[in-house]
């Protein structure tokens, strides 16, 4: 059994300290050890991206990072990005655009998308499509998915 | 899906990373960017048993110097994709690593990992044959410079000693006239290379061409530079004809195996295609 190592993380703005072993992938860290089950294992090939949460504001893959390595490191998940309550433009738009049928990638892509915004808060189409390129829905043609972005985009202009 | 069992050790500076490496041996493996590493830990096709984690150590940069273009080797990927140096000066490289994998997978990526990995599939390794780049290699005796073309050795196996951490690539900053190109056949985003193929070319006023350096990628068991292609093309005119030469030549010097992503004769004469269509990139980028 190999020595586990302490971690702090902050979580969607809370402090987190626990003691892990270094395989603890992060995906594993988030779901079982703070019970945030909104960030999903997909595919677990680093493909999917459904598992995509930010990482000092970046878009990582958290089943492809061990949860030691984001020690001193704030996380995003989604459960963080609706504030007091109410719903983020992101959030909105896949509600008014019908962004998602089975909900399974959804986490990921708005997590991928808040990125995306963060650094290009005017994106084009081409861009949209781009910056969500490492998140695979099964269900909706990614149409809609677009267009959630797209709303997001305008509303938060 | 779960790694095995491993010793983690996150170490603050270069020399405590080989002073790690170094005391435990053949089971202890660097960890940079993770995005190949991980993957096959988790399936187990790599078991560690001492991991070293390298992502705190100050090697990330982009920068001129010395007639040379400098890189550290845990500059991400992403990075490469927004610096403005490259941007401007190094096409090549922009498409490079705008080809790899996706956008989360190059906000952990690492230059240095994709060369040091061994990988035939990655990208970086035909681009740096192509610019003719340099790797610097820290370890227990010190710092010593591997010219790319000794680098690539077999699948998975580079001129890398154990105890060996790649830290800068260093690409000789190309004469004025100089313009190159990435071009990438995949099935679909974010997968492998089916063919890559890098060219970079130097060309005067003539249109004529001083220089040509061309790389493949996955088409062999390590990245492959297309020597007789490129010796072909210097003082020729660079023009269709030429141009096509080059390709059937780069296309000869291909080993690839038949595999999912089709058969070897379809990826010969990709590399034939692609290496005509980057020459040509590479030839507009030059004259611009």
């Amino acid at each position: 059994m190999a020595t586990k190592k302490r971690v702090r993380v902050k979580v969607n703005g809370s402090d987190h300290e626990t003691e892990i072993e270094p395989r603890l992938l992060l995906v594993h860290f988030i779901r079982e050890v703070l019970t945030l089950t909104g960030t999903h294992v997909g595919c677990d090939t680093t493909n999917c991206g459904a598992c995509t949460v930010l990482l000092d504001g970046r878009a990582v893959k958290s089943c492809t990072i061990f949860a030691v390595q984001a020690d001193g490191c704030e996380i995003r998940t989604i459960e963080g990005v609706a504030t007091n309550g109410k719903l983020h433009p992101l959030q909105e738009g896949f509600k008014e655009e019908h962004g998602l049928q089975c909900g399974f990638c959804t986490p990921g892509m708005i997590m991928s998308a808040c990125a995306l915004l963060e650094k290009n808060p005017h994106p084009s189409e081409q861009d949209i499509r781009w910056g969500i390129s490492g998140n695979m829905c099964r269900c909706t043609g990614y149409q809609n998915i677009v267009k959630a972005v797209q709303y997001a985009a305008n509303k938060m202009a | 899906m779960i790694p095995q069992s491993f010793e983690y050790f996150r170490p603050q500076s270069v020399s405590e990373a080989i002073a790690l490496l170094q005391e435990h041996g053949d089971g202890a493996k660097i960890l940079s960017g993770g995005q190949s590493l991980i993957p096959m830990m988790k399936i187990r096709l790599a078991r560690p048993e001492f991991i070293i984690d390298i992502n705190r150590l100050d090697l990330h940069y982009i920068k001129e110097e010395g007639g040379f273009l400098k890189i550290g080797g845990l500059t991400r990927e992403a990075d490469l994709e927004t610096s403005s140096l490259i941007r401007s000066k190094y096409l090549i490289i922009l498409d490079t690593a705008a080809s790899i994998a996706d956008p989360q997978v190059r906000n952990l990526a690492t230059v240095g990992g994709n060369l040091a990995h061994g990988d035939p599939a990655n990208d970086h390794p035909a681009t740096m044959l192509a610019l003719e780049a340099e790797i610097v290699a820290v370890g227990r005796r010190g710092e010593r410079v591997i010219p790319i073309k000794d680098f690539f050795l077999s699948v998975f196996t580079t001129a890398l000693e154990h105890g060996e951490i790649l830290t800068e690539i260093r690409v000789p900053i190309p004469p004025s006239g100089s313009g190159g190109a990435y071009l990438k056949l995949e099935r679909k985003v974010g997968d492998f290379a089916t063919v890559g193929v890098a060219a970079q070319v130097a060309v005067d006023r003539a249109g004529v061409c001083r220089k040509a350096g061309i790389g493949l990628t996955n088409v062999g068991a390590t990245p492959i530079k297309a020597t007789r292609a490129e010796v072909f093309l210097v003082g020729k005119t660079m023009d269709k004809r030429q141009i096509d030469q080059a390709g059937q030549l780069a296309a000869e010097e291909a080993q690839p195996s038949s595999d999912l992503r089709g058969p070897a004769e379809y990826k010969i004469a990709m590399v034939r295609e692609l290496t005509k269509r980057a020459l040509a990139r590479a030839c507009e980028r030059a004259v611009r």
